[in-house]
């Protein structure tokens, strides 16, 4: 099938940028999104031209890296499915197809779709952890788990870090990402005892890094490409109320 | 480059690695500080090293090309991670998975590294549920376990699909932990691009900023990599688009001898080819396999719909051939005896490149519900690239290249022949032999990044005496320049070809010749050819845009650049082992009915290879194995 396509492009960091249109012709619609832009690229260098910079890796979903806001949209139309996972079948021949990165204050546009995603990694460094250092550990089946919680850590366990939930967010809040790791963390029994300190402090962070408030939209569950639910947000609205309540910030509260 | 020394402690194996980590050197707690450490790599391995190494009190640098370390390939490592825990009560032991180990790598494995690797499996377990990750559990809340090709027992931890990325968030947020405490200073998006050996010592590396493309030097005390494997050569592989052989490599061009390179894995279970246009391919656990059943049609060319062929005139070839380990023989056998069916025209799908692995059975006799769950995220992801559903025809698969056994040589301390330089995870060539065994690359790259690397560097660090060193040495500058001069000259070709058609046409020689199985013939003329592709590469491969900015066609020429020469070694070692074992089928060598034929007499031993100068044949050096315990034998899992 042939394609139209707009794609940002912008020459790096501090540069203007501008939607610029692309033909893709020939196109299978057994492709992958980001093959049909490799084809793209690899036409665009036959011809002496600079290809479009986008982020990818494993293309099987799941290390985080592909991005892209299709048709403004975060990862295009398929539920539950990140950009390298879907398919041109989804899209007719003679369709226009508009790409552009994550875009979120947060997110600084590196060049073309790259943003810089770096203020999820320093989310993490404030509190989303179990400091247990290796050596440390005691046999594994020591502490028992219900099947059930740890099916429901796994369920928030599965975040990839995207960064989808910012770019989908109208506020562009880190909320659904943080809440998953809070919730993670937050329900298996190692998570406890740093469980509410964990909580203040990567609320903080988030803010700190200059993401949105959460008004629950709701707009990043439909965007994740892991399915992970607002239910995680409110696990971890009611951490931080609990922490900031009763000891006030900083402090540890006591667990449940 | 000094003789190969594994240096493998004395006395019992079951008490090799305990009196070694008594005798190794400690550095006091207050000289740690005093040291840096150069990690490269930030998976499983490099993350779990960094923070370990962190933990310890060293000052570590932790340099990876990703944007964040959470993406480094580990995490796509679908079915689990082996540990002798016994927890099942079904005959497991450290001895058993040792036993196991090296004889599904065909013995082509150092047994007192895989007895160490055995011990430290049931540790990693244990680290990780005290970090939290989430392995799947039984209702009574203790942990749950599925088995995997090559084991008669139940040893693999596992988190629904997901297992290697439970494993690395765990490994990952160790490291920030680290990060946010000073003790590892990160640098994301930045390549390493050549090594520093300066008085026989890897004292440091050059990298480029892949954002400004600024080119740096970086000094330390101690240089350790973890840098995954080079399953890319073949353009088609479940790896991840940016997995690169160029650390290594580079290290191998300045003095680290390369181990069996052509020991390369192929996985049974990938979605087939589906077009030219394929960027890359896809795993399918191994764990379906514990429920999948695999089979052709009896006759060729049968165009029927899976379902309207009758038991009868199905083949259920791995249970017909290998009755006692069946669908879950190890990976090599089950990839070779899926091309063997597809070869003889039995194959399925529109190109006749698959096999079909059929959930019928498993489904009637489960139930759709226990089935979703054990492998509701797979079914999907097939669905999602197939546009077919797993519940109501069989799935297609077909191997691919999957994991590289070689790698750079180490001894016993996971030190490469340059001091200093420590290597670990499938960076390495250390524990799996001419095969790996399914859930066992999670297991080693934590085993070496936990437990066994944060001890033996330390013994290196206090043995060792280091000048100290500034980025004006006219030896850093000196390789400075050469990675600046390559840069150039990779920009300056401005020829016709683009770097994946390069790329694509490399990995074609590479599965054609150096794939699944090899010949004399076909080697040879592989040997003639990427030379000449090589050429053609310097003289006509266009690579847009400049070096001072984000320039994904630049990285990409550096590591094909790379792979062309790699490409070559694997050639090279794989037409001087005239021996089959493991992933290594050599056509010439095989018993009547089609099984590797070893020649222990001849091949027990590693083959190292030592750089020796451009355009010059690469020197080989032996390690001979020796077999103490587990006696050399044919492997037969009939």
């Amino acid at each position: 099938m042939n394609l139209r396509l707009r794609i940002w492009r912008q020459a790096g960091p501090g540069s203007p940028g501008r939607m610029v249109e692309y033909e893709a012709r020939d196109i299978s619609p057994d492709m992958s999104f980001l093959e049909m832009l490799d084809v793209v690229n690899e036409r665009l260098m036959e011809r002496g031209e600079v290809p479009i910079a986008f982020d990818h890796d494993c293309r099987e979903g799941i290390c985080g890296s592909c991005s892209l806001m299709i048709n403004g949209v975060a990862h295009g139309p398929q539920r539950g499915t990140a950009t390298c996972q879907l398919h041109m079948r989804n899209y007719r021949d003679g369709d226009t197809i508009t790409v552009e990165p994550w875009r979120a204050r947060a997110f600084p546009i590196l060049k073309d779709l790259v943003v810089d995603r770096g203020a999820f990694d320093r989310i993490i460094q404030a509190g989303g952890f179990i400091s247990s250092a290796t050596g440390n550990a005691q046999d594994a089946n020591i502490t028992l788990i219900p099947k059930e919680t740890i099916d429901t850590a796994m369920d928030a366990a599965q975040c990839i870090g995207c960064g989808a939930c910012v770019a989908a967010c109208p506020n562009g809040s880190a909320s659904l990402f943080t809440a998953s790791k809070v919730s993670h963390l937050g329900l298996v029994p190692q998570g406890q005892p740093e469980r509410y300190r964990r909580a203040l402090r990567m609320v903080a962070q988030m803010d700190i890094e200059h993401f949105g408030g959460c008004t629950l939209y709701g707009e990043c569950q439909e965007a994740c490409p892991k399915l992970i639910s607002i239910d995680t947000i409110t696990r971890m609205n009611r951490d931080f109320l609990k922490a900031t309540l009763s000891e006030g910030r900083g402090a540890v509260a006591k667990p449940d | 480059m000094r003789p190969l020394d594994p240096r493998v402690p004395s006395g019992p194996i079951e008490l090799k690695w305990d009196k070694h980590r008594f005798e190794m050197k400690l550095v006091n707690p207050a000289n740690k500080r005093k040291y840096t450490v150069l990690m490269v790599g930030s998976g499983l391995a490099g993350a779990s090293a960094a923070a370990t190494l962190s933990e310890l009190g060293y000052n570590v640098k932790c340099f990876f090309f990703h944007d964040s370390p959470r993406r480094a390939h580990s995490i796509a490592a679908q079915g689990g991670i082996n540990a002798a825990k016994n927890y099942r009560n079904d005959g497991d032991s450290i001895y058993r998975l040792f036993y196991d180990t090296v004889k599904g790598g065909d013995f082509r494995s150092r047994e007192a590294n895989v007895y160490r690797l055995a011990q430290t499996s049931v540790e990693i377990i244990d680290q990780c549920v005290a970090q939290g990750v989430p392995f799947a559990r039984e209702y009574g809340g203790l942990l749950a376990n599925r088995s995997f090709g090559g084991a008669q027992v139940s040893r693999t931890f596992y988190a629904r699909g997901q297992t290697g990325q439970q494993l690395l968030l765990g490994a990952y947020q160790q490291l920030e932990k680290e990060v946010a405490r000073g003790g590892v200073t990160v640098y994301p998006r930045t390549e390493m691009l050549d090594l520093i050996v300066v008085d026989g010592q890897a004292r440091g590396i050059v990298t480029r900023d892949m954002v400004t493309g600024k080119i740096s030097s970086h000094l330390g005390d101690a240089v350790v990599l973890g840098t995954g494997g080079y399953g890319n050569v073949f353009y088609l592989s479940t790896n991840a688009k940016g997995c690169n052989a160029t650390a290594i490599w580079r290290a191998h061009k300045r003095g680290a001898a390369f181990a069996n390179p052509c020991f390369t894995q192929i996985h049974p279970t990938c979605i087939p080819v589906s077009g030219e246009y394929q960027s890359k391919l896809t795993l399918m656990s191994e764990s379906l396999r514990n429920d999948g059943r695999v089979w052709v049609p009896k006759k060729q060319g049968d165009k029927r719909r899976p379902d309207q062929i009758p038991e009868g005139e199905r083949d259920y070839f791995l249970e017909r051939k290998y009755p006692s380990f069946g669908n879950l023989a190890p990976r090599d056998i089950a990839s070779r005896a899926a091309k063997e069916a597809c070869d003889q025209g039995l194959g399925v799908g529109e190109r006749g490149l698959g096999v079909y692995l059929d959930f019928g059975d498993a489904i009637k006799r489960l139930g759709d519900q226990t089935i979703r769950e054990r492998y509701g995220n797979l079914f999907e992801m097939y669905q999602r690239i197939t546009d077919e559903n797993p519940f109501e025809a069989p799935m297609r698969i077909y191997p691919a290249v999957h994991y590289t056994m070689g790698g750079l040589w180490v001894d016993y301390n996971l030190m490469s022949t340059i001091p200093g330089l420590h290597v670990i995870g499938e960076a390495n060539f250390s524990d799996h032999g001419a095969n790996r065994l399914g859930a066992s690359a999670l297991m080693q790259g934590l085993a070496d990044g936990y437990f066994v690397l944060p001890a033996t560097i330390g013994d290196y660090l206090a043995s060792s005496k280091p000048d100290r060193l500034d980025t004006s040495h006219p030896d850093v500058r000196r390789v400075e320049a050469d990675v600046s001069d390559q840069t150039r000259k990779l920009l300056s070709i401005k020829g016709k070809r683009t770097v994946d058609s390069f790329h694509r046409e490399l990995g074609k020689l590479m599965w054609d010749y150096c794939g699944m199985a090899r010949n004399a013939a076909g080697l040879q003329t592989a040997l003639r050819l990427i030379p000449e592709l090589r050429a053609e590469f310097w003289r006509d491969v266009n690579v847009p845009g400049s070096d001072a900015e984000l320039n994904q066609a630049l990285e990409k020429a550096g590591r094909v650049a790379d792979f062309l020469e790699l490409g070559e070694l694997m050639c090279v070692d794989a037409l001087h082992r005239e021996e089959s074992c493991g992933g290594h089928f050599r056509e010439e060598y095989q018993t009547e009915d089609g099984e590797a034929l070893r020649n222990d007499d001849l091949f027990a031993y590693v083959a190292a290879w030592e750089y020796t100068g451009p355009g010059q044949p690469e020197h080989l050096h032996r390690e001979p194995l020796a077999f103490e315990h587990v006696a050399l034998a044919q492997r037969s899992y009939k």
